[in-house]
């Protein structure tokens, strides 16, 4: 995801942000008119590193951790360029400022998402670190009487090679003078990748050994004193009415503590969680459905979004992408192809289930809040505007997540809600955890989407044309209306993201979305508006490839000429899957993709059980290159997870809706991948010298279309629908 | 109602309903909470424990099925991470988000004290009891076969 036109002022290390302590050197990065802040978290909360005199250095970390890596990963750019020993390094959860720890590749907000951490803070936390090392080198230089050119650094070391003599950083904060002016660092002066020891070799992550042995924790573990446990009952359907409500049966169980009528639904509250989900389940209550969703159907509606895309059903669309002249060209273009494709709505499916503690005060004036966020900030400030007090009133406690795709990121933070609620009601501590079934039936989708594309070939047969139309549920008015109408400009960038196709040498090309505000959940999940747009594009490359009698590979070989990056990760992966060669009973297809800069490249093999209409991936290659490859193995291992979580919304995952309501309730009828469900996957990172990019969701959209893509290979049929499920195949097939 | 059973060589006895889940008695009573919740329904695989040596989806198990019987958690696997399987988990880097590891691992502790050199479609077989979001599927195999190779 890329944010150009929002300005974010660049933060820097100011005089006035380096502190001197009783126990150490604080450095701040201060952020445009900085002044220290008084809040409830007091000076401490502009610290973004803090070195000891014992040694010992502190580095805040801004992202969240929800297994991409990235708490640990932001802290080791910048102990690369100060030249700390890793050893040495605390890593500390950020507290929660926009202003001083947003990332700048992400609208400047905190908030953890779009594979966007390294890819945002790079430049800034690589010049900060070298600050920092410079200030470290002028203070040793006073004490030493020697010249600043004459030192240079070891691990955690100042060092005067001319007399040996040296003085750690811990040393350093000891006597260190605050520097009469913030040391400017150029680019040049920046540490040449040659000289990298951390960036580049994997570290340990900070929180794994906590993963072993039972002691992470998540906020669905947190316990405070006089904690109670809450539970709701939400409508069925997005905007239901309470009707009728009998609680009868309900306050006949032990432990029940009250019930209540809140604006989200009927929350419980007992002393146990076990009593709390009994009350609510003997809760017998009838809901008015909102008109809006009343009658919705996922597969109906998905035929009139098919309709909208073809132009049965006229709707203004919002332009995404447009270069050259457009579509002007399809009506005198020699030929044409078209296709259509489908997407179902896909859920998240964390396996931590959503939840949060809170303990609002007996006065009603502030609140700890315990969770696991995509989003600091937005977690305070939902807490906040629910209870009307200032945001320094409250105090939020950051917690590992347990998964997170996108579902703990929408802007109204909407599992905070409850135990918020449920707290000031009570005045006691609350956590709520919902159930799988809670979760899935309040869960927030992937988009039901069609997809209608286009192309036009000129007299010569090459492409010159490219016109891709969408029909989603519009996510941005339904998970960021800030940014939807803000900085997006009512343009939904989280279903129309990967449709603007640059790398590709297509002269003329025009994407354009048909948002419909259809009353139903959505929200990004992994891969947002990649998942069903490159299964669309990659999956109609294929045929035009096919149509002009090319090879799949080299026709998008041809195409990226102008792509060095991109031609190399397909030419990668062509070889690693030794693309040339044909399997019995098997077959390959492939995908490409420039997701958000990173290039990403994937080869699926698979067979087909025609009797089942079971599609089985025995391997699956991935090229990628992510620019600097900061944690390779991290990388590898993001990239091994990215494939599954594809290959579940290629085969599998499915959610349907029925007069407004989710008709799956846990993981019998929602169907995620297990171990045996998994091709061997093989992945090559090309550790090109560019700016790091993002890594945590590259391969996902690679995934359907290359297995769509095989099949057509395989069976000389095509599978337009994902999931592409055994009943799916099967009616294909039969239909040929 | 008083229950009495062993957890993590500790003898301990509850007084909760009998019909409530291991899993609620092990996090909420016994304020263990290494031992997670996923699903509620013995399909996730996150809340798998012991129980005399078998692996057991502590959401299915009552409590009273417990009774005078050995239950060992993922806090009591070893006292120190040094467990075979931890240590492979550690070498491999299998965890993303780690919430689902808990289970994992006291699986592939079963399944390597039942047969210590499982062939990979037996620990395939075994291990898609679970369910890992973050897909660290590939991790979780050869990290089992590291800790059978290196014991």
């Amino acid at each position: 995801m890329s944010n150009s036109t929002t300005a974010i002022s660049p933060r820097t290390l100011s005089r006035r942000s380096v502190m001197l302590g009783a126990t150490g050197l604080t450095f701040a990065i201060a952020a445009g008119s900085w002044k220290p802040a008084r809040g409830a978290f007091g000076l401490e909360m502009n610290a973004w590193v803090t070195i000891f005199t014992d040694g010992r250095i502190q580095i805040m970390s801004p992202a969240s951790e929800m297994g991409q890596g990235s708490k640990t990963t932001l802290p080791l750019i910048l102990a690369e360029e100060m030249d700390a020993e890793w050893t040495d390094v605390r890593i500390v959860p950020a507290p929660p400022s926009d202003a001083i720890y947003g990332n700048p590749g992400f609208l400047g907000m905190m908030y953890t998402a779009g594979s966007t951490a390294v890819f945002g803070y790079f430049e800034e936390l690589r010049t900060f670190g070298a600050q920092i090392r410079q200030v470290l080198i002028e203070n040793a230089a006073s004490l030493l009487a020697v010249r600043t050119v004459e030192l240079t650094t070891e691990p955690s070391t100042v060092v005067h090679p001319p007399s040996g003599r040296k003085l750690s950083y811990g040393a350093i904060a000891g006597f260190a003078k605050v520097p009469p002016s913030a040391p400017n660092i150029t680019r040049e002066q920046l540490k040449k990748p040659e000289a990298f020891r951390l960036i580049g070799h994997d570290v340990m992550r900070y929180e794994l050994p906590s993963k072993v042995n039972g002691s992470a924790r998540y906020s669905i573990d947190v316990e405070v004193p006089e904690m109670l446990y809450g539970a709701m009952l939400y409508p069925p359907s997005v905007g239901a009415h309470l009707d009728k409500l009998s609680d009868v049966n309900a306050r006949k169980v032990p432990d029940l503590i009250g019930i209540y009528q809140l604006p989200i639904g009927i929350g419980v509250v007992a002393g146990t969680p076990w009593a709390a989900w009994s009350a609510r389940d003997a809760i017998t209550v009838e809901w008015r459905k909102d008109p809006k969703n009343a009658d919705f159907d996922s597969d109906t509606a998905q035929d009139r979004y098919a309709k909208i895309v073809n132009g049965d059903i006229a709707q203004k669309s919002a332009l995404w992408d447009k270069a050259g002249a457009g579509i002007e060209k399809l009506s005198s273009a020699a030929s044409t192809i078209s296709a259509e494709f489908r997407c179902d709505y896909a859920y998240h499916a964390q396996i931590e289930p959503l939840n949060a503690v809170a303990a609002v005060a007996a006065d009603g004036k502030s609140v700890d809040l315990w969770c696991g966020t995509q989003s600091q900030t937005m977690a305070v400030k939902t807490a906040a505007d629910t209870l009307g007090i200032p945001i320094e009133n409250v105090r939020f406690h950051e917690m590992l997540l347990g998964g997170a795709f996108g579902r703990r990121g929408p802007r109204d933070e909407d599992f905070i809600l409850p135990a918020l609620l449920l707290s000031r009601e009570v005045k006691k501590p609350i956590k709520v955890m919902w159930t799988r079934e809670d979760d899935i039936h309040n869960g927030r989708f992937r988009p039901l989407s069609a997809h209608r594309l286009e192309a036009g070939f000129d007299s010569s047969g090459a492409l010159e044309t490219w016109h891709h139309r969408v029909a989603t549920d519009n996510v941005g008015i339904f998970q960021d209306p800030i940014r939807y109408y803000g900085p997006w400009h009512e343009r939904d960038m989280i279903s129309m993201a990967g449709t603007e196709i640059t790398t590709y040498g297509i002269p003329n090309r025009l994407s354009e979305h048909f948002a419909v505000d259809s009353g139903i959940r959505v929200s990004a999940l992994r891969g947002i508006g990649f998942t069903a747009n490159k299964f669309a594009i990659e999956t109609f490359m294929d045929e035009l490839a096919r149509s002009r009698g090319r090879d799949p590979a080299e026709f998008r070989m041809s195409l990226l000429h102008d792509s060095p990056r991109s031609a190399k990760v397909l030419e990668t992966v062509a070889k690693m899957a030794d693309w040339e060669r044909k399997r019995d009973g098997k077959a390959l297809g492939v995908a490409y993709i420039d997701y958000s800069g990173s290039q990403v490249a994937g080869v699926a093999e698979i067979s087909l059980d025609a009797k089942s209409g079971q599609i089985r991936v025995h391997n699956f290659w991935v090229a990628i290159d992510p620019g600097i490859a900061v944690q390779p193995d991290n990388i590898v291992n993001q990239i091994e997870g990215s494939v599954v979580f594809g290959l579940g919304l290629a085969l599998t995952e499915r959610i349907t809706i029925a007069q407004g309501e989710v008709q799956q309730s846990n993981f019998y009828d929602y169907t995620v991948l297990r171990m045996r469900d998994i091709p061997e996957i093989h992945v090559e990172v090309i550790s090109s010298g560019a700016k790091p990019t993002g890594v945590g969701q590259m391969a996902t959209p690679l995934v359907a279309p290359a297995v769509s893509n095989a099949f057509a290979e395989l069976t000389g049929v095509r599978l337009r629908h994902t999931p592409m499920t055994s009943d799916r195949v099967l009616a294909t097939l039969a239909a040929r | 109602m008083n229950t009495t059973f062993k957890v993590n060589g500790r003898q301990v006895t509850v007084d909760v309903p009998a019909d409530t889940p291991l899993l609620w008695v092990i996090r909420e009573n016994l304020k263990m909470p290494g031992t997670r919740f996923g699903c509620g329904a013995g399909l996730c695989g996150a809340c798998m424990v012991h129980i005399d040596g078998n692996r057991a989806f502590s959401c299915q198990t009552q409590l009273s099925e417990a009774a005078g019987k050995s239950v060992t958690t993922i806090e009591g696997l070893s006292p120190d991470s040094s467990h075979p399987v931890q240590k492979a988990w550690l070498k491999e880097r299998v965890p993303q988000c780690g919430y689902c590891q808990s289970g994992q691992i006291m699986s592939a502790a079963v399944l390597l004290a039942k047969k210590p050199n499982p062939t990979r479609e037996e620990i395939v077989d075994y291990m898609s009891a679970h369910i890992c979001r973050c897909g660290t599927y590939p991790r979780i195999l050869r990290a089992i076969q590291r800790a059978s190779q290196e014991g």
